[in-house]
């Protein structure tokens, strides 16, 4: 393999390893924020009992988002460095906003969150999670932002003298309709990423019995966020998907197989055969669905990737510009499938919770659960994965192509050196971060608790921390 | 002055933040099996650093984003030419963060030890790498232009060497004083941070290592000068580096603690002060030709990437300061080891519940 493919293979997996980390963070930190503010305000100890419950699943993952994230930024230098040159002037500003506004925020003020129980006054302690809260959320703002710009380049013209881009417009590269609306799909998506884990963590207790009065309300409330979280993923989905049929068209073809253009064209559901090679046969087709959902009119037209392809060769030159279809295809409905059936089972759950309700029986109810904590983490994989590669062959859609922004020099020993050291300690690692979840999910939420931890003048200097590592 | 200049001077700032604050915290990492005779100890070095290192580590973050935005022909050569390098690198920093959460997480005997391990090796990497990597840097590496595109344009800049290539006599010895600088700094944040044994074996550390630190630091810098762009000033910066660097020792001595962190945290803003103001205007030069250097003016964004830059670094690096101050502040009582509680047993009680139920 080129060291161009091992690049390639290296990026992918470290950034799907690093976004499972990433919306449960983005959506835990504001639970985790909820409880204890209603802890704050009600006074009500089992509200504490969950924020020390989630705050603990939510440092074990947050570790993982932090190592796994500073890969991500040295990444771009070591195995893109060609691309890093092209885009540097651009792609760097809001990478580096992201640093100075958003991680020493997240950083300093969850140190604040962990160790300060009994260093803080009640009121300031419950600031901190809200400043590292909002921290996580600007950092989402501003990795989107550049990520839509190599989606959709804006805010730029390119250098004659050196061909490499050039910012003339800050506001359009942070402010452009990609950058928004991939902004609110990915925290809607995160929330239901969230949600779905705590319904099925508070489900499980709820079967077994256990600590029924505190995750009772958690695991509605999980269910509640994931409902909104569902139709707020459609509606931004929907969105998004209209302004990637103006700005990237190609990609929503390759997202549907559709290779010829096509009036009232219909939404495919599933197909068997070879989609990559023009023969797929569809099974479940709705007709006129897809020229509704692109263009807001069943009988609008759809480009398909034969036109697509013939119009790019005209404008970027000879070439092959069709992403790698059966990925694209597949990932797509996946990412909308996995997402769904999680919606349905929170629907079915808050059914099962009506009233008073809590059935310890409904053998279907429990052999589901477990995967409604996978289902949507696995949908947004695909989301991601659907964008990325079917941004291929370009990296910044356009104006580079991903095989030229390669490291000119670096040699495939480099990157196997590089890929099979990341692999075998991300594999390690995620064994380690799973077993330690299981672990303290099965613990449950604390007996007891100290109700007010926080400092009074009665302490003396060398009273026992009240949280050490 | 000019922004090209300003991004130098703001870089040059983020890598001196960098290593005054993380460079304590690896250093902790560093002594942990030396002065960490016992868990308990252990835990008490660690909970110095608990709150604050993943902010520290922050400015590493900032300095290579800053560079990518300000500079990125210099973060693109960097990054890619010290590939295996900044892969080692990557792997120090991950064992090492991932350790400090997990640690406490499972009461067993064999699993602190061996995230014990994970933070000692990720500390080691990093303190040594970073030395490596600036005496390179100041030093010089084989940068030309790639075959077949302009060599006018800094945009053909690659490093051409290879990974061995960069683990030269000068580059060994900046590692090496990297290393045991930011050890003994370490050692100076623990008698600063901690009281009884710990804080003695730690002003132990920093009596002897701090004189071998002066040693390594002294022949580095020294021969750092020969690299040097303009020596009447960097030459006294480093006179000055060392004479705070044995004032802090003096300090240790007479036990303050305070003054002498304050006065170690001084050298190492000279040393690296000296070090960036020898570089300047260049960013890497080149061993093979001055034609090839990339400096300030060829490696830098346009002015107005720069001006939107600066702005957001003005208004955001004192605000930074100030919180990361406070967070100084907040956690600023000596820890002993009188004050740790016992391992927290998961979810079966709250965290300190559990200890004086055992």
């Amino acid at each position: 393999m080129s060291a161009l493919d091992l690049s390639r293979w290296q990026f992918g997996m470290t950034t799907v390893y690093h976004f499972f980390f990433v919306p449960l963070t983005l959506g835990t930190v504001w639970f985790v924020a909820m409880f204890q503010t209603m802890w704050y305000f009600t006074g009500k100890e089992k509200y504490l009992k969950l924020t020390k419950f989630f705050g603990k699943l939510f440092l074990i993952n947050f570790a993982m988002g932090v190592v796994t994230g500073i890969v991500q930024e040295f990444q771009f230098g070591m195995n893109w460095s060609e691309y890093s040159r092209f885009v540097g002037d651009v792609f760097g500003a809001p990478l580096a906003m992201e640093g100075l506004l958003a991680f020493f925020l997240e950083s300093t003020f969850l140190g604040l969150w962990i160790f300060g129980w009994d260093r803080l006054p009640k009121r300031l302690h419950l600031a901190t999670i809200w400043a590292a809260a909002v921290g996580t959320m600007l950092s989402a703002y501003f990795i989107l932002a550049a990520n839509a710009w190599m989606q959709h380049p804006v805010g730029y013209e390119i250098d004659p003298e050196t061909g490499r881009a050039v910012l003339n417009d800050i506001g359009a590269v942070l402010f452009q309709n990609t950058a928004v609306i991939a902004f609110f799909h990915t925290m809607s998506a995160s929330f239901l990423v969230t949600g779905a884990g705590i319904a099925a963590l508070g489900a499980w207790f709820l079967m077994k019995n256990r600590q029924i009065d505190i995750f009772r309300p958690a695991a509605k409330a999980g269910a509640w966020v994931v409902l909104v979280s569902a139709v707020l993923v459609s509606v931004t989905g929907d969105i998004d998907s209209k302004i990637m049929m103006e700005q990237q068209p190609m990609k929503m073809a390759a997202a549907e197989g559709l290779y010829e253009t096509t009036a009232n064209a219909p939404f495919s559901v599933l197909t068997i055969g070879d989609i990559a090679g023009d023969t797929a046969t569809p099974i479940i087709e709705i007709p006129g669905l897809l020229s509704f959902l692109s263009t807001g009119d069943f009988e609008g037209t759809v480009q398909g990737i034969n036109d697509l392809q013939a119009q790019y060769e005209v404008t970027y030159g000879p070439g092959d510009y069709v992403p790698y279809v059966p990925v694209t295809y597949w990932s797509f409905r996946l990412m909308i499938g996995l997402g769904m059936i999680a919606a349905l089972w929170a629907l079915w759950s808050l059914w099962r919770y009506r009233g008073n309700r809590n059935p310890q029986r409904g053998r279907l109810f429990a052999l589901v659960t477990p995967f409604i904590v996978l289902g949507p983490l696995l949908a947004m994989s695909f989301g991601w994965i659907f964008t990325e590669m079917g941004r291929q062959p370009w990296v910044v859609f356009g104006e580079q192509l991903t095989a030229d922004g390669v490291s000119p020099l670096l040699t495939p020993t480099d990157v196997w050196i590089s890929l099979i050291g990341f692999t075998v300690i991300y594999g390690v690692l995620a064994v380690i971060e799973v077993g330690l979840l299981l672990k303290y999910i099965k613990a449950g939420a604390p007996d007891e608790i100290i109700a007010d931890p926080y400092a009074d003048a009665s302490d003396s200097e060398d009273k026992q921390l009240y949280f050490a590592y | 002055m000019d922004l090209v200049t300003v991004w130098f001077i703001l870089i040059a700032v983020l890598w001196i933040g960098y290593f005054v604050l993380d460079g304590f915290d690896l250093g902790v990492g560093v002594l942990l099996p030396f002065i960490g005779k016992d868990d308990l100890r252990r835990r008490v070095m660690i909970n110095t650093i608990g709150p604050v290192w993943d902010g520290n580590e922050v400015w590493l973050l900032v300095a290579g984003g800053a560079t990518f935005a300000a500079f990125p022909l210099w973060y693109a050569t960097m990054f890619s030419g010290f590939y295996l390098a900044f892969f080692l690198l990557l792997i120090g920093l991950i064992l090492r963060g991932v350790a400090f959460e997990y640690r406490g997480k499972k009461d067993s005997v064999a699993w602190r030890a061996n995230w014990d391990r994970a933070i000692f090796v990720g500390s080691v990497l990093p303190a040594l790498l970073f030395g490596v990597a600036f005496g390179n840097v100041v030093g010089g590496t084989q940068i030309e232009p790639l075959p077949g595109m302009n060599p006018a344009d800094a945009g053909s800049f690659n490093y051409t060497g290879s990974f061995f290539d960069l683990l030269n006599p000068f580059a060994i010895v900046m590692g090496l004083m990297t290393l045991t600088i930011f050890t003994t700094h370490g050692a100076m944040f623990l008698a600063l941070k901690t009281s009884g044994e710990v804080r003695e074996a730690a002003r132990k550390v920093v009596m002897r290592l701090g004189l071998v630190a002066a040693v390594l630091a002294v022949v580095a810098l020294l021969w750092a000068q020969a690299f040097s762009g303009r020596i009447a000033v960097t030459l006294p910066l480093v006179l000055l580096a060392a004479v705070l660097w044995l004032g802090g020792l003096i300090m240790t001595m007479r036990g303050r603690d305070g003054w002498a962190f304050f006065l170690s945290a001084g050298t190492i803003t000279l040393a690296v002060a000296s070090l960036f103001i020898g570089l300047f205007p260049n960013v890497m030069p080149s061993s093979v030709s001055d034609a090839f250097n990339l400096t300030v003016y060829n490696a830098s964004s346009q002015e107005y990437t720069l001006t939107i830059m600066t702005w957001v670094a003005v208004i955001m690096t004192p605000l930074v300061l100030l919180y990361q101050g406070w967070t100084y502040w907040v956690f600023r009582k000596r820890i002993s080891t009188s004050m740790i509680p016992p391992h927290p047993s998961a979810g079966r009680s709250d965290d300190r519940f559990a200890d004086s139920a055992q």
